[in-house]
């Protein structure tokens, strides 16, 4: 190695460790420390007054709350995503880009809006309103959707709308019509194809598309801020931990952290499993 | 005719794809489609199989109109160009899987698969995943997922364009074997005229989507009938002033000639054994010198003409820049209508011995 390259070597070194030590710093100082924080915040009054804040019926009753959301509009999304990108991938039409971008909006507008837009439609001023009323009258149902519990399931969903379409496609994409082709000429149909040639494919991403979606549920507050205004009652777990911290005083503040730290561990909860599922997508491979 | 095409049409937006499309085959032959990329025989293949809808026109498999029958229950095995091998399942899956679809009772699914595995030189990669295999391996395994349920027509897209050179002209015997073996009526499609004439019964040329010939390989190497086909299948150049050289003249409305390699001869000027036919030779001077392997290839200028010669490697030598003897035994001269073949005058009714 001559004296040149001794150089250049040492020179990427140097860029090699300045980056890392920008990256660690930065990661630090922004997404670590935070956390820590609210994890030993949330201690600062002991572990009693930890479980205790927990086990309240506002916190109790806002897990509920959220685990439904959660639940539901992953359940939504999954099917929605597969029919979306199944769409987008194996058939031309017309308005076919439009539609894609379309699926994107919530990627683009703030969840507020999304709240709102709730509102604008299913409010008591809402162009739908007339028709909830109409279907209460006539099945003698009391569906409300503005700040009740299927506002907060819609808003939910809204957010979560773009996340497992987006993992499918482009793997769909990459795949190819060849073996469902070929499926197809020896006699299979349409879901025979999907469960034994499609699905295989897709599984993975499918699973990762449901993971983000989850992790974004379980987080979303604006849009559910919106239409959610009972608490104890439509409030999510994002919104619970707003409420006491509001309220102003030592203890609740630290029980808002407490509640946190549920989301916090959730989170990485779901982080691990993120990475588990990436770690076995790419060993199949 | 086992296969029937009647007036076969197929746009894609502006693009034509299928123009004016007939043809017949009969039962147990293997035909090649042949043509350049954009020709539209993969798209004459993939209406056979229902895949794709023709615009207009009739397609029949054995006296059947099955225009508006569903690809799956054509009975058409289909290779395909990068054969789609279930990626998810093994090998033993991958061919069972057209049985399992058809509701075939467990006993002789497993029976047929081992038969097929058996039958392609498989046995004991049953439980294999494609992507553990060789090129090789995984068309053997398209070939046999194709025939496991027992189609009455095979159809193959680029069946070895996936396959590296040296293999290739290997698989392509077995593959043929194979066919022939089985009885089964095939079509596959190629835009490697040597593919096709070394595999094919017969060959169906397509161009700009419509058929330029259709007959037997000799016939079409040696006949050709279109201009087209006469460029495209062996290798020839384009002469419009072919009249220059000895033994041909230049005739009305005949647009030009094509001369292939093996219609030219190379004497060096030093070869005594070639008296008799010396007066009929032109005289050429050696432009360029390739060496092809199992040949020389010789780039000689005659008249202002730049013929291609072959020449064998046992032969003297010549160099570049050397005066030689050119003798040209005939060429493919074109007109609006068709080809034909024009020998040369001089020695047309002598004996000429090939020197």
């Amino acid at each position: 190695m001559d004296y040149y390259d001794k150089k250049q070597n040492r020179s990427q070194k140097v860029t090699k460790y300045l980056l890392i030590a920008v990256s660690v710093i930065f990661i630090g100082v922004m997404l670590v420390l935070p956390l820590i924080s609210v994890i030993v915040n949330s201690l600062k009054e002991g572990i009693e007054f930890y479980f205790k804040s927990l086990s309240t019926e506002f916190v109790t009753s806002a897990l509920g709350v959220t685990v439904m959301a959660t639940l539901i509009s992953v359940g939504v999304n999954t099917l929605f995503g597969i029919i979306a990108s199944w769409l987008l991938t194996r058939f031309e039409f017309r308005g076919k880009n439009t539609l894609s971008t379309l699926i994107d909006i919530p990627f683009s507008v703030s969840p507020v809006i999304a709240g709102l837009a709730f509102i604008m439609t299913f409010g008591r001023l809402g162009w739908a309103s007339p028709v909830v009323d109409w279907i209460n009258s006539t099945f003698g149902t009391d569906i409300q959707i503005v700040f009740a519990l299927p506002g907060v399931v819609l808003a939910t969903i809204f957010v979560t709308f773009p996340f497992i379409s987006r993992e499918i496609i482009p793997v769909l994409n990459t795949v190819g019509h060849d073996e469902e082709e070929a499926a197809a000429l020896m006699g299979a149909k349409g879901l025979k194809i999907f469960r034994k040639i499609t699905f295989p494919h897709i599984k993975w991403a499918l699973l990762y598309g449901v993971i983000l979606c989850t992790a974004r549920a379980l987080g979303e507050f604006g849009a559910v801020h919106a239409l959610s205004k009972t608490r104890g009652q439509t409030f999510t777990l994002p919104l619970e931990i707003d409420a006491l911290y509001m309220s102003g005083s030592a203890d609740s503040i630290t029980a808002s952290f407490a509640v946190s730290s549920l989301l916090v561990i959730m989170a990485i909860v779901v982080l691990v499993a993120r990475n588990i599922v990436e770690y076995r997508a790419k060993k199949e491979k | 005719m086992y296969v029937e095409l009647k007036n076969i049409n197929k746009y894609f937006g502006d693009f034509k794809a299928a123009d004016n499309v007939s043809f017949g085959i009969e039962k147990g032959k293997l035909v090649a489609l042949l043509g350049p990329s954009g020709s539209g025989k993969t798209t004459i293949l993939r209406m056979l199989a229902g895949l794709e809808k023709p615009d207009s026109g009739e397609i029949y498999i054995d006296g059947k109109l099955v225009n508006n029958i569903p690809a799956s229950e054509r009975g058409i095995g289909f290779v395909f160009q990068s054969y789609a091998l279930f990626r998810y399942m093994t090998v033993f899956d991958n061919i069972a899987f057209g049985l399992e679809v058809k509701k075939t009772p467990k006993k002789q699914i497993k029976e047929r698969v081992n038969e097929l595995i058996e039958l392609v030189g498989l046995s004991g990669m049953e439980k294999r995943y494609p992507n553990q295999l060789s090129g090789g391996q995984r068309q053997r395994v398209a070939f046999a997922r194709a025939l496991a349920p027992e189609p009455t027509l095979l159809l193959l897209d680029e069946p070895f364009a996936a396959i590296d050179a040296k293999v290739r002209a290997e698989l392509r015997t077995w593959l043929a074997d194979m066919i022939h073996k089985v009885g089964i009526t095939s079509i596959f499609v190629t835009h490697d005229q040597d593919e096709a004439v070394d595999v094919a019964d017969n060959i169906i040329v397509t161009n700009q989507g419509r058929i330029e010939q259709h007959g037997a390989p000799q016939e079409i190497y040696n006949n050709p009938e279109t201009p087209f086909v006469a460029e495209f299948i062996g290798t020839s150049a384009k002469y419009e002033n072919y009249g220059v050289l000895k033994g041909f003249s230049r005739e009305e409305k005949i647009n030009g000639a094509l001369i292939r390699p093996e219609f030219v001869e190379v004497f060096k000027s030093d070869n005594t054994s070639i008296e008799p036919y010396l007066k009929y030779a032109d005289d050429g001077i050696v432009e360029n010198v390739t060496f092809r392997g199992n040949s020389i290839e010789l780039t000689i200028d005659v008249k202002g003409l730049k013929l291609t010669a072959l020449r064998s490697l046992e032969r003297r030598k010549i160099d570049v820049g050397e005066r030689v003897k050119v003798l040209v035994y005939r060429l493919y001269a074109f007109d609006n209508e068709g080809v034909k073949i024009i020998e040369n005058s001089d020695i047309a009714g002598k004996e000429t011995v090939k020197l």
